[in-house]
């Protein structure tokens, strides 16, 4: 097993130096450049060049590559031009807000999609199954980011029991409860999609495991029903599972970018955004590597978990 | 599994429960439209930025309230050389820095070396994107503890008014030297509010200087919170998270103006919003055909429907805010289609097809896109053809500001200035076109204009001063280098138990005088 994740996360490497080397490469393409995001109306082409030259972005964008990977081996981010903080200060920061919002809902998202995927295969065609695969797919075609908007509007102006957007309050807070209050609103928002996807996968992956002969001798052997269905299929059928669930992770990691803004939560996807749109390219290039690394290390831990339950695989 | 989500059912209703709290008296919570960059205020370009600065921070002079004419602050007094070159200010005795650091003639001189002198000691904490302003001045002197001088290589009218500005504000020489490369972050001034807190992304905290010169500020804690996106920046104000929030979409406006609980704010701001036309090639390089485009585009239009009434039409290229330079007797162009068709005609102009640049947004752009189509629709009912090309803000600036030939007819533009010979001197004159390195992208010239600007400039006298640029409107808006568009009316809004705020004309945000019940 050992040598089977070193394996992996070798593979995992010129994945991540081919992605550094693309996204550097799109945001020279990009028109535009850091000068003028500081400079706005006043980028005059001598201030542009003084602005360059003050932030060593004069150099060919090559070198300016060389220098942040030669800088970044000896654990040097280097100092985002806009923020002026240090590169890897923001990104930790911020990734940590992404991770609490990620994990929350991808714990909503797996725990509900189960469930509700486990009881519409057990009651196909049935009436349960019919009212979950109706809500599964309003909250599969519903816009997340307009659901935000929606629970703003119910739970923030008009009921006024949960904050509006941020990750603490301003002014006093910033203890648990407080963190959960703001945290309730954009976790369940962002994890509704993946949660109708899992439902939907999960209902597949059982209907499939329940026609099994295996399941048939299990029933015909006198098993208690519920024994059959958690003990035998569930388990069987979590071999396809898993992999959903991996995906939806990076789901809910790419979904935080918009639900991010929508409720001002200070996380990594919002960052992201500015930082493209002031061509901030050192924080974009830290902020890229981080959440690739952390695609890959989702991907590999999916494996290793599949691989767990299914030795097959692991080869 | 039954127990479990029980289990989070109550963790859920527990941490509902409580209902959100207000803001408790005393602190004023602030809606800010993003994540400052920085506050160091000569590194700052940003009104965002400014908008905490302006209470940390304070300069010489500074605007009166309500109006963009200068009054002393931490100078009491001060005199100009006959030939316009040295102003010598007598400074506040007495005044500390937030952090102890006496305020004197050496702090002044500090502040001005670090922007303009290369050899500085701190030069390196820049860039100073706007020392700009101030690149006239040869020479900062200390005369006595209480008395600097600034000497100047060439008469520069608009000096005094640029030290009103948050770019000539004093900085701490000791923080500086404590802090360097990250004074932005830990800014002190000698303003009425002293910095606290900056925690990324969430809150920056300032707190009432109980030592300060003036009155003291009406509220103990301003929190300034960066909401980046205005819906839910709309959201927090209906739902009691903030006290006052800026830049209020129009869409929004009139249903806090009806409802008793918040107060709507409007104010005239030095801001222009206008066409470029590309005068050296194409259709508007005949002034007829630049004017016939005024002619046919409806600013009511523009400025009651899709701005909201959050703008006024706008005249010529300087805005009322000016009030002390602005000359009333220029005239909007009025919405004439039947006049625009008559004026092609006559022009004799038979190609009329152009290429628009639009941006989906900026600083003061306001609602470009549905600007642009339309006045690409009024062009169009005149007889143009209307090709618009839309760039996002960065990319736009990057194909608009170095000229706009053999690219396009016309561009969107807006712009933000303290002194009104900011905005006609970057943006009309013949020695500012873009290969001079100037911000007149489309090429407009005319010689009278020309020197009439470079006369403002070097005029003291403000009645000499105010006159010419009251000539500069009424040629330039016969002229129609650009169609004149929109003056923005910056807005606010707050609960209704904020007193004392009002809006400034400069776009900073004055908070010494507000309170809170």
């Amino acid at each position: 097993m050992g040598g089977y994740i070193l394996k992996r996360l070798a593979y995992a490497v010129p994945v991540i130096i081919g992605l550094s080397i693309i996204v550097f490469g799109i945001m020279a393409a990009i028109p535009g450049s850091t000068a003028l995001a500081i400079l706005g109306s006043f980028a005059t082409p001598e201030n542009v060049e003084r602005v360059n030259r003050e932030l060593g972005l004069d150099l060919p964008i090559w070198q300016q590559y060389f220098v942040w990977v030669g800088n970044i081996l000896q654990g040097d981010f280097g100092h985002s031009y806009i923020l002026r903080r240090p590169v890897l200060d923001e990104i930790l920061e911020r990734f940590s807000a992404t991770l609490i919002l990620a994990g929350a809902s991808l714990i909503l998202c797996s725990i509900f999609g189960i469930l509700a995927g486990v009881v519409s295969a057990v009651r196909q065609f049935g009436w349960t199954d019919r009212i979950v695969t109706f809500f599964v797919l309003i909250g599969i075609s519903t816009p997340a980011f307009w659901l935000g908007l929606l629970f703003i509007l119910i739970f923030a102006v008009q009921l006024r029991v949960l904050p509006a957007s941020g990750m603490y309050a301003v002014y006093g807070g910033g203890d648990l409860p407080d963190l959960l209050r703001h945290l309730i609103l954009p976790a369940v928002t962002l994890a509704i999609v993946a949660t109708g996807v899992i439902a939907r996968l999960t209902r597949a992956a059982m209907l499939e495991v329940l026609r099994q002969d295996y399941v048939r001798t299990a029933r015909a052997k006198g098993l208690d029903e519920r024994k059959v269905i958690y003990r035998h299929a569930f388990k069987a059928a979590l071999v396809s599972i898993i992999p959903v669930i991996g995906i939806q992770a990076g789901f809910v990691m790419g979904g935080a970018v918009y639900i991010e803004t929508v409720f001002q939560w200070p996380g990594i996807g919002a960052m992201l955004v500015n930082a493209i749109s002031t061509r901030d390219i050192i924080l974009v290039q830290g902020g890229v590597l981080l959440v690739a690394t952390t695609y890959v290390l989702i991907n590999l831990l999916t494996d290793v978990a599949q691989a767990l339950l299914d030795p097959r695989l692991k080869t | 599994m039954k127990k479990l989500l029980a289990g989070a059912a109550i963790a859920v209703l527990m941490a509902a429960s409580p209902v959100v709290a207000q803001t408790p008296p005393n602190v004023l919570v602030i809606g800010q439209i993003a994540e400052p960059q920085t506050l160091d205020p000569q590194v700052s370009t940003a009104a965002n930025d400014f908008r905490i600065l302006t209470n940390v921070f304070e300069g010489l002079v500074r605007f009166a309230e309500g109006t963009l004419e200068v009054e002393p602050a931490l100078a009491t007094e001060w005199t100009i050389s006959d030939d316009g070159l040295v102003y010598t200010f007598t400074l506040r005795e007495g005044v500390t820095f937030h952090d102890g650091t006496p305020f004197n003639a050496e702090a002044v001189k500090f502040t001005f070396d670090r922007m303009l002198d290369e050899s500085h000691p701190f030069y390196e904490t820049g860039p100073f994107p706007l020392s700009f302003n101030f690149a006239d001045v040869t020479e900062t002197t200390v005369v006595d503890e209480y008395t600097v001088e600034f000497t100047l290589g060439t008469p520069f009218a608009p000096f005094l008014t640029n030290l009103a500005t948050n770019t000539g504000v004093i900085v701490s020489p000791s923080a500086v030297e404590e802090f360097g490369d990250e004074f932005g972050r830990n800014p002190v001034g000698t303003g009425p509010f002293r910095f606290e807190e900056w925690a990324s992304n969430t809150r920056v905290v300032v707190s009432r200087n109980n030592e300060y010169w003036g009155d003291p500020a009406g509220v103990e804690t301003v929190v300034f919170r960066p909401i980046t996106d205005a819906n839910t920046r709309v959201a927090e104000m209906l739902s009691g998270g903030i006290d006052i929030m800026v830049e209020v979409p129009p869409d929004n406006v009139a249903m806090f103006a009806d409802d008793p609980t918040f107060t709507v704010y409007d104010a005239v701001g030095p801001h222009v919003w206008y066409v470029m036309l590309n005068a050296k090639e194409g259709p508007f390089a005949d002034p007829l055909v630049r004017q016939a485009a005024n002619y046919a585009v409806n600013k009511e239009t523009l400025v009651n429907d899709v701005l909201q009434g959050t703008a006024d039409v706008s005249a010529g290229p300087i805005p009322p805010a000016f009030a002390w330079a602005y000359n009333d007797a220029v005239e909007p162009y009025p919405y004439d289609p039947e006049m625009a068709q008559q004026l092609l005609e006559e022009s004799g102009v038979e190609d009329l097809a152009v290429t628009f640049y639009v941006t989906e947004g900026g600083s003061g752009m306001l609602d470009p896109i549905p600007m642009g189509t339309a006045i690409q629709a009024d062009l169009e009912a005149v007889g143009f053809d209307v090709t618009i090309e839309t760039y996002e803000w960065n990319t736009f600036l990057a194909e608009v500001n170095p000229g706009l030939e053999g690219k396009a007819d016309m561009a969107e533009m807006a712009w933000m200035t303290t002194d009104p010979d900011t905005l006609p001197f970057l943006t009309l004159r013949t020695a500012a076109w873009p290969e001079e390195g100037g911000f007149n992208s489309s090429y407009y010239s005319n010689v009278d204009v020309d020197e009439m600007l470079d006369q403002a400039r070097m005029e003291t006298d403000p009645e000499v001063r105010a006159a010419l640029y009251r000539d500069v409107q009424q040629v330039v808006h016969d002229d129609a280098p650009w169609i004149f568009v929109a003056n923005w009316k910056q807005n606010a809004i707050s609960t209704a138990n904020v007193e004392g705020f009002e809006l400034q004309p400069d776009f900073n945000l004055t908070l010494r005088n507000v309170t809170k019940q």
